[in-house]
């Protein structure tokens, strides 16, 4: 297996979407491979940092308001 | 994100649409459930698009309320949260418009970038590299890392990765088709990844980059 044809099947392997036997074959290129298994690694981590600290959270305060404001118009338009 | 996906099969029904019946039948206490559900994940979906605070508030409000004007057009055919997101992503668009007037701007063109095809960084990340920064500082690299895509990609990134939607209700939700979703989903992937690589990079001196061994043990513990 080429570094591209890995690369092509990154996302799949990531979200655990890949039949056993090819599985095999791309866990074969990463034991061979140094750049692809940091890719692996570092593309996984980017995907957990970013699941685990949620940007743009609504602070409750804001969230009541417009909670508040969305019910108002809802029930005018009632 | 499991409020999403149907956990159920596909002859149970979605607890979204019993919300939704009540809503139509007058109970408007239904809707302020539905409200509080997705809210949160709205206001994400619309700063992600309008990178502008008070935009999303206002994209936020317009989105729930048209949702709830056109309650009667929605089909029980998609889910109510997909549907919800394809409102939103209007939404955003129409006010980032009304901001940049003669500037089209669209999520579905197909953004050739030279970036994220091919990886450069290959430089391995120190070990728990958040660790090195102040949650507010973290905070400020994350959003500005991700504002550095096109809209197209942040709202993929967000949708399948963050919220966990599932490949084909991304597609449905933003208009888009599955294999667009697919290869917007890797750019976005690949090119978050190589933004972060610029602070989490190993030191140089640290301790030898990319060394083989057990680094990748944990594939496929994910999800």
């Amino acid at each position: 297996m080429t570094c591209t044809e890995f690369l092509a099947l990154l996302d799949d392997l990531i979200d655990d979407t890949i039949p056993a036997e090819t599985r095999a074959e791309l866990e074969q290129h990463l034991h061979d491979c140094d750049h692809c298994e940091v890719v692996f690694n570092t593309t996984r981590q980017t995907i957990q940092i970013y699941r685990s600290h949620e940007l743009f959270d609504l602070p409750s305060t804001l969230r009541d308001r417009l909670h508040a404001a969305i019910m108002a118009r809802c029930k005018k338009g009632c | 994100m499991t409020t999403i996906q149907s956990v159920a099969g596909e002859i149970e029904q979605h607890p979204d649409v019993a919300l939704v019946e009540r809503v139509r039948a007058g109970d408007i206490s239904a809707y302020d459930t539905l409200v509080r559900k997705y809210e949160r994940q709205i206001f994400r979906i619309a700063q992600h698009i309008t990178q502008n605070r008070e935009d999303a508030e206002d994209v936020m409000q317009d989105a729930f309320l048209k949702a709830y004007e056109k309650l009667e057009q929605f089909q029980g055919n998609s889910k109510f949260y997909t549907w919800l997101v394809r409102i939103t992503v209007n939404e955003s668009l129409m006010r980032l418009r009304k901001r940049r007037t003669g500037k089209m701007v669209s999520i579905d063109e197909d953004l050739e970038t030279e970036e994220g095809t091919v990886p450069r960084d290959l430089a391995d990340w120190a070990p728990d590299p958040e660790q090195n920064y102040t949650q507010t500082e973290l905070g400020r690299i994350l959003e500005k890392t991700i504002k550095g895509l096109p809209p197209g990609f942040r709202v993929v990134f967000e949708l399948r990765d963050v919220q966990g939607l599932s490949t084909e209700d991304t597609a449905e939700a933003l208009g888009l088709s599955v294999p667009a979703v697919k290869s917007r989903l890797l750019r976005a992937r690949l090119q978050l990844r190589e933004r972060l690589s610029r602070y989490f990079r190993q030191k140089k001196g640290a301790k030898g980059a990319a060394s083989k061994k057990s680094a990748h043990t944990e594939a496929g513990s994910e999800q």
